[in-house]
Parts: C-alpha cells; structure tokens; sequence
C-alpha cells in the first residue's frame, strides 16, 4: 500500500505546530497502525528527520497509552485502539490525517503525544475505595448481586486512553467519569465513599478545564472498550443523590 | 438546564393545544384565549394565572440561557485548537444544533411576542383585538408563515434531542431500555408539538382556517 500522511508535528508544548505530509510506500495491510508508524520513523530516522512521538505501551489494547485522532475519528474507523487497527481498513492510494487528542486538559507535549495526568488526578481525587493493607481478603466474603457485578465489571474495563474527551464536540470527560462512578459505585466496596467519591470526582473534573456534557454521545461511540451512555445517566444521578444529601 | 427544560416542553405543549382550538371556529378560539385570562377568577385577579405562568417562564428562560452559554462558554474553553479533520458519526444532527437551533428558537420569540403579544402588528391591516383576526391575517400572508415553520423546524430539532438529554442529565435513563424510551420520547415530542403548531399556520395559508 502507498500511503499519504499528514501528521501533527510540534517540537514541544510552547512551539506552534502544523500538519506535515508524507509520503510512505510498502506498507502491508498486515501491519497495525502503530507498526506503520514505526516503519515511517525509520525512514525519517535514515534521512535524518526527527521522528513523530506517539504514545504507546503494551501494543495489546488493554494499557490505554496509545491515542491518535485518525481522520477525523479516535482511535480510526475501527471499535479498537489504535495499537489494534491495522492498515488494511485502509485502502491503497488513501490520505491519512493523524492528529492528537485535542483538549486544554491534554496539554501537546511533542506531536501526537498528549499528557492525560488531568485522568490521574480525577482518579486520585476519589476514584478509589479504601481497604486494609495485608493479606488480600477472600474474593467470596462480600456478596455482590451478579447484575450490579457485571455492569461493574463492563464498565470498568475503561482504560482511560481519553478518547471520549478526543471525540466530544464540548471537550468533556463525562464517559470517563461515568465509567469510573458507576464501576465504584455498583459493588459493595465501593459504598461508603459513593457520595463524597461523585461530588469530588466531578469537581476535579471541571477545575481540569473539561467541558460540560450535552448528551451528543460521541463519546460512547468513540470508546474502544463500547462503555454504554448509560454511565453518564447513573454518574448524574449519583450526583443529585449526593448533593440532595448535603454531600 | 434540563428542569428549564422541561418546563418549556409542558409549557410548548399546552400552547400548541391551545392553537388548535382555531380549527374549531373564531368563537371558540376567542372564548379559550379570553378564558386563559379569567381562569381561577374570583378566586385570583384578572389574567392572574396567566401571570404566574408569564413569571414562571421568564425565570425558567433565564436560567435555561444563563445554563447554556455556561455550557457554551466551558465548551469552547475545553478546546481552543480545533481539529483539522473531525467526523461526528455517533450523533443526531439535532444534538449537534442545539446552540445555534436555540439562538433561532430565542429570536423567534422575540419576534413572536412583539406580534403577538406586545405590539400586535396585523399586517393585512384588520383587528388586532380580535385574536383568530389576527391570527387568521396573518397566516395568510405567506412569508410569515414560512418563518413559522422554519422556528417550528429549529424547535422540532431542538426538542428532540433536549427530551432525551433532559432524561440523562436528570438521571433517569441508567439502562439501555430506558435510553431507547427517552429517545423515542423526543421523536414523539418533537413530532407532536413541531407538527401540531404547523398545522394551523398551513390550513391557514391554504385557506382552510379563514375569517
């Protein structure tokens, strides 16, 4: 396949960026985006061009480190990662626009890399529950009704890579948020810090710089893990309870 | 945003049977547009209901705008570079005209009371005491009838997706059953309420509904 690339290049955080293209041939509809990025990088690296930074990590779709807007969509035209789309939902002869995650809360820090440490610091500020240090206690002692396990479970398979934030036209984290409230908030563990989690959570979220959620549901259609709407229902919900309780 | 909201859907409910009372003759019309103003008498003043309706909207507007141009303002600020390619190929186009769609809707209701309401402008030159008159001369003038129609087409768009955002932020649509309710509910919301204001203005126009 012969492609045409027009990728994102910004020496650093301060610098003005622009969209640069090239030209990249021999590329197998066997590879995965990210391998077609490699091989990119070692013909800039031969002509003594710096290479594009990307983020990546286990390459597995289950680490959440890779990123990428691909024309237009995060993550590209598949439900997947980025590090699990591979060149032949391509065709031979396409232009390919790579740009990266584009929100205030994810600064640019070289190219396509974007630092998501905003996600680090909603988590930190409630995203978590808390428990004795020691000996892990026996997974059967507390008894979760296998509903509330399951959407507990399907939600908390986000990985935090911020392609809902990428994808929103407002440019808010309300799926993330969701995902991580109705995970916690689902199972018994997460019960005694439920309503402090929720008000706190989405305080953080907004002093971010995220924007606020209309509902338009790009976001659930981005998500590489399928997180249903449905969250940002129960994270709202939660919210009102909360705040109804003097929270 | 979503309480104001559903305010306005009770509210542009209400109003919209009201129209439909035309169909029914000038004396009919006129007798449920003066009985709006007597409603509750002696008990309360004349027009003392319609008051506290008028009051209860104008809160709910303010706060319904106020709302929107924070989420406007938060919005822009959440990203400043735009991006040079960007599909939206999860969403409705009613999701996406909801700000433009309700700067139309407001300035057509400013529009709307200063006809209507405030000043009373009958531009065929009749009554202006008279409501159906009114109502009756001015649909047939046809370019006032086409701005009526393209505000019900920016409502219709509007209440589609406002009903079923209104259910999420509110919390109520935490299964995807109850998503797929909500969303059926703003296409049913949307039709009724779009299409039952459209009625009047065209059997006016094709001189179904004359004076």
């Amino acid at each position: 396949m012969r492609l045409t690339l027009k990728i994102w290049r910004q020496a650093n955080a301060t610098a003005d960026g622009s969209l640069k293209t090239y030209e990249l041939d021999g590329v197998s509809e066997d590879m995965s985006f990210l391998e077609m990025l490699d091989v990119l990088n070692e013909k800039l690296n031969t002509e003594g061009e710096d290479p594009v930074a990307f983020d990546h990590d286990c390459r597995e779709g289950i680490c959440g480190m890779c990123s990428l807007m691909i024309n237009g969509e995060a993550h590209g035209p598949e439900v997947t990662t980025t590090c699990q789309l591979h060149m032949r939902s391509f065709n031979d002869g396409d232009t390919i626009t790579i740009e990266p995650w584009r929100a205030g809360a994810f600064p640019i820090v070289k190219d396509l890399i974007v630092d998501r440490s905003a996600f680090d610091r909603i988590i930190a500020s409630g995203g978590f529950i808390s428990a004795n240090t020691g000996s892990a206690p026996e997974a059967n002692s507390v008894p979760a009704p296998r509903d509330k396990a399951m959407r507990a479970f399907n939600v908390a398979t986000c990985i935090g890579c911020g392609a809902c934030v990428a994808a929103c036209p407002n440019g808010s984290a309300s799926l993330f948020l969701g995902a991580k409230i109705t995970h916690l908030g689902e199972l018994p563990q997460g019960q005694p810090e439920r309503w402090d989690r929720v008000v706190s959570m989405v305080g953080q979220h907004d002093a971010e710089g995220f924007g606020g959620c209309t509902n338009i549901g790009e976001c659930a259609g981005a998500c590489p893990k399928e997180i249903p709407l449905d969250v940002i229902s129960q994270l709202n919900k939660d919210l009102r309870t909360a705040l109804k309780h003097g929270h | 945003m979503a309480s104001t909201g559903l305010v306005f859907i009770a509210f542009v409910l209400l109003h919209m049977y009201g129209n439909l009372h035309a169909f029914a003759g000038e004396e009919n019309f006129n007798e449920y547009a003066e009985h709006l103003r007597t409603i509750g008498e002696p008990m309360v003043p004349y027009g003392g209901v319609l008051w506290i309706i008028r009051i209860v909207l104008i809160v709910s507007l303010v706060a319904h705008v106020w709302s929107a141009s924070q989420l406007w303002r938060r919005s822009n600020e959440a990203r400043r570079t735009r991006y040079a390619v960007k599909k939206n190929v999860h969403s409705s186009l009613s999701s996406r005209t909801m700000r433009w769609g309700g700067v139309t809707i407001l300035l057509f209701l400013i529009w709307h009371l200063l006809e209507f309401t405030i000043g009373k402008v009958n531009v065929a030159g009749g009554a202006t005491n008279n409501p159906y008159e009114l109502l009756v001369d001015s649909f047939q003038v046809w370019w006032l009838t086409i701005i009526y129609l393209v505000a019900m087409v920016a409502l219709g768009l509007h209440l589609h997706h406002g009903t079923w955002s209104a259910m999420q932020t509110l919390g109520f649509t935490g299964s995807p059953m109850a998503r797929r309710r909500a969303k059926i509910a703003g296409w049913v919301v949307a039709v009724v309420i779009a299409g039952g204001f459209s009625l009047v203005p065209l059997f006016t126009l094709f001189g179904v509904i004359t004076y």
